[in-house]
C-alpha cells in the first residue's frame, strides 16, 4: 500500500541554485535558491508579478536562465522537456477549437516524432486510464466547451497523467473555479501525489496551505522562504511578499474561522 | 441535367479551370478550420496582399505568377513569422504594417518597372485563363499541403490549442509555427489565379466558418469545410460559365450562400434545443 511516507525519497528532483531570469531586460527572478525532493506537493505563492509563472516557465525550459543554475532530475530544463507536464493558466489555452476530451488527453501522448500514422489501441487504453483517474471517463467524447472550469482543469491534469510525466506544474489551478471544484482538484492532486509525482501548484490562495501541501515556496522575484508551510509562512515572510497585509491573511485561515464559529 | 453538367467539359480550358477550382477548394478549406480557430484571417489577408511586390519583380524578370508561387509564399511566410515574433508592436499591428506597406510597394513597383499586369485578374482571379502548367502547380501544391497537414495533424493541433503545453512536451513549436505559415502561404499564393488576392480570403474562411456552425468536432469540421469549399468552387465555376459571371466572385458568393444557410441551420438547432 502506498503511503505518504514511502513515496518520498531524498532525491532532489528540482534544484535551483541562485537562478536568475530576465524578462524584457527586467529581473523576473533574482538569485532564487531551493531544492524540491521527489514526490513532494509544493505550493508556489507570491503576488502578481512575483515570478510564479516565470519560475514554472524556467523549470519547463521556456525562458533562459541568465545566471545561476536550475536542474531537473540532474538535467538542464531544455533537456528535461518531456519529463514535465505543464498546465498553463487557462487564458493561454485556445478554447476556440471544438475538441473532445479524448483529443485533449491524447495530446499528452504526442511527442516530436508523433505523426498521424499510429495504431489506436494502446493510445485509447492510456486515455481511458487517465480519464478514469480524474473521474471523467464518462465525458470522454464530450466537447471541452461543454465542461465546467473545474472539469476542464481535470482534463488538463489527465493529459499530464497520460504523459506519465515525473513533474506536474499547475499554474493558477484554482483560479476561476468554485470552492467545490477547488476541493475536487485538490483531492485529485493528493491522489496523483500518492503515485509519487512531484507537483508544483502556483496559487494565490493562502488558505489551507498547511493542510494541502508538504512545502511552500514564497516568491517575490526572489525566494522569500521555502519549507514547511507551518514554519515558513511567518508575518515577516508574508509582509515581504505582499506588503503590510499580514492581518488579512492571518484572518483568512480555516482555523480562524473555526475559532470564530466556536 | 447530365448534359448540362458535362457541357463545360467540351472545352479544354473549362477542364483545366475545374481541376484548378477543385484543388484550390480542397487546399484552402483544409487549412480554413485551423485559420479561423487561430484567428488568422487578417494574417491570411496580409499574405495574399504581400505577394504583389514579389509578383511585380518576378514578372519584370520574366517569370509567370505560377513559377513564382512557391518561393514567393515561403519568403512571405518566413518574413511575416519573423516580424511578428520579433517586433514588440503586437501581432495585429505588425501584420497591418506589412499588409499595407507591401501592397503599396507592389503598386509602386508595377508603375516604376513598367510591368504589364492585369490588376483586375490579380485582384479577383482569372481561373478561365489557367495554363496546363498552372494546373500542374496548383494540383501539386494541393497534394503537398494536404499531405503535410495529414502527417503533422496531431502536432499542429496540439500546438494550435496549447502552444506552451506543446513546447514543454518537447514538440518543435518553432518548426510547427513556420510549417503552418508556409503551408498557408503556399495555399493562398497557389490559389491567386483562381479567386485572386481579394477573394482568396473568402475561400479560406467562409467554408470553414460555415462548417463550424453545423459540426461539433474539429476533425468533422475539416471534412465538411472541404465539401463546402469544393462545392463552392465548382458550382461557382458552373454558374459563371452558364450565366457569364466573373468566376472568382461567383465562387465567393456561393460560399457566402452556404454560410448563410448554415447560420440559420445553427439558429434553428439552438431554438429546438431551448
Amino acid at each position: 500500500m502506498k503511503t505518504t511516507e514511502n513515496i518520498f525519497d531524498d532525491t532532489a528532483i528540482i534544484v535551483s541554485d541562485g537562478c536568475c531570469v530576465q524578462l524584457a531586460n527586467n529581473p523576473a527572478l533574482d538569485d532564487v535558491t531551493f531544492e524540491i525532493k521527489k514526490g513532494k506537493k509544493v505550493a508556489v505563492v507570491g503576488p502578481n508579478g512575483g515570478g510564479k509563472s516565470t519560475l514554472f516557465n524556467a523549470i519547463a525550459g521556456l525562458v533562459p536562465i541568465i545566471n545561476g543554475s536550475l536542474k531537473i532530475n540532474g538535467m538542464s530544463p531544455k533537456d528535461a522537456k518531456g519529463t514535465i507536464s505543464y498546465v498553463p493558466q487557462r487564458d493561454l489555452i485556445n478554447r476556440n477549437f471544438p475538441l473532445s476530451v479524448k483529443q485533449v488527453v491524447e495530446m499528452g501522448l504526442i511527442n516530436k516524432n508523433t505523426l498521424n500514422l499510429f495504431s489506436r489501441k494502446e493510445i485509447n487504453l492510456k486515455i481511458k486510464e487517465a480519464l478514469t483517474n480524474v473521474g471523467l471517463s464518462e465525458k470522454i467524447n464530450e466537447n471541452i466547451n461543454n465542461l465546467s472550469g473545474g472539469q476542464f482543469q481535470r482534463v488538463l491534469i489527465a493529459r499530464g497523467l497520460a504523459q506519465d510525466a515525473d513533474i506536474l506544474l499547475l499554474d493558477e489551478a484554482f483560479s476561476a473555479v468554485d470552492v467545490g471544484a477547488q476541493e475536487d482538484i485538490m483531492s485529485l492532486i493528493n491522489d496523483i501525489n500518492l503515485d509519487g509525482k512531484t507537483i508544483l501548484v502556483a496559487t494565490h490562495d493562502l488558505n489551507n496551505l498547511e493542510k494541502n501541501f508538504d512545502e511552500v515556496l514564497c516568491l517575490n522575484r526572489h525566494c522569500c522562504a521555502y519549507g514547511d508551510p507551518a514554519e515558513v509562512l511567518t508575518e515577516d515572510v508574508i509582509e515581504e511578499m505582499y506588503g503590510s497585509h499580514y492581518e488579512m491573511f492571518k484572518y483568512h485561515t480555516s482555523e480562524k474561522h473555526e475559532k470564530n464559529n466556536d | 441535367m447530365i448534359e448540362v453538367l458535362v457541357e463545360p467539359f467540351k472545352y479544354e480550358f473549362m477542364i483545366r479551370s475545374i481541376i484548378t477550382a477543385v484543388a484550390s477548394g480542397i487546399m484552402l478549406s483544409t487549412l480554413g478550420p485551423f485559420a479561423i480557430n487561430r484567428n488568422m484571417g487578417f494574417m491570411a489577408d496580409a499574405m495574399a496582399h504581400a505577394t504583389l511586390p514579389i509578383i511585380a519583380v518576378g514578372v519584370f524578370l520574366g517569370f509567370s505568377i505560377s513559377e513564382l508561387g512557391v518561393p514567393a509564399s515561403v519568403l512571405i511566410a518566413v518574413f511575416l513569422g519573423y516580424i511578428i515574433k520579433n517586433s514588440n508592436v503586437g501581432e495585429d499591428t505588425a501584420i497591418g504594417i506589412i499588409f499595407s506597406s507591401f501592397f503599396a510597394l507592389g503598386f509602386v513597383l508595377i508603375s516604376v518597372l513598367n510591368v504589364t499586369i492585369n490588376l483586375e485578374d490579380l485582384l479577383f482571379g482569372q481561373i478561365l485563363a489557367v495554363s496546363r502548367f498552372d494546373v500542374f502547380i496548383v494540383v501539386s501544391m494541393c497534394v503537398v499541403v494536404v499531405g503535410l497537414m495529414v502527417v503533422f495533424f496531431k502536432q499542429l493541433l496540439f500546438y494550435s490549442f496549447d502552444p506552451i503545453g506543446a513546447e514543454v512536451k518537447g514538440l518543435n513549436t518553432n518548426f510547427l509555427n513556420y510549417l503552418f505559415l508556409v503551408v498557408l502561404s503556399v495555399a493562398i499564393v497557389a490559389s491567386l489565379q483562381t479567386v485572386g488576392i481579394i477573394l482568396v480570403l473568402s475561400m479560406l474562411l467562409i467554408p470553414a466558418a460555415a462548417s463550424k456552425l453545423v459540426t461539433n468536432t474539429f476533425v468533422f469540421s475539416i471534412y465538411v469545410s472541404i465539401i463546402f469549399g469544393t462545392f463552392s468552387s465548382v458550382s461557382g465555376l458552373y454558374l459563371s460559365y452558364f450565366y457569364n459571371l466573373p468566376s472568382g466572385p461567383t465562387m465567393s458568393l456561393v460560399a457566402t450562400g452556404i454560410f448563410i444557410i448554415c447560420f440559420f441551420v445553427n439558429k434553428l438547432k439552438k431554438v429546438k434545443i431551448q
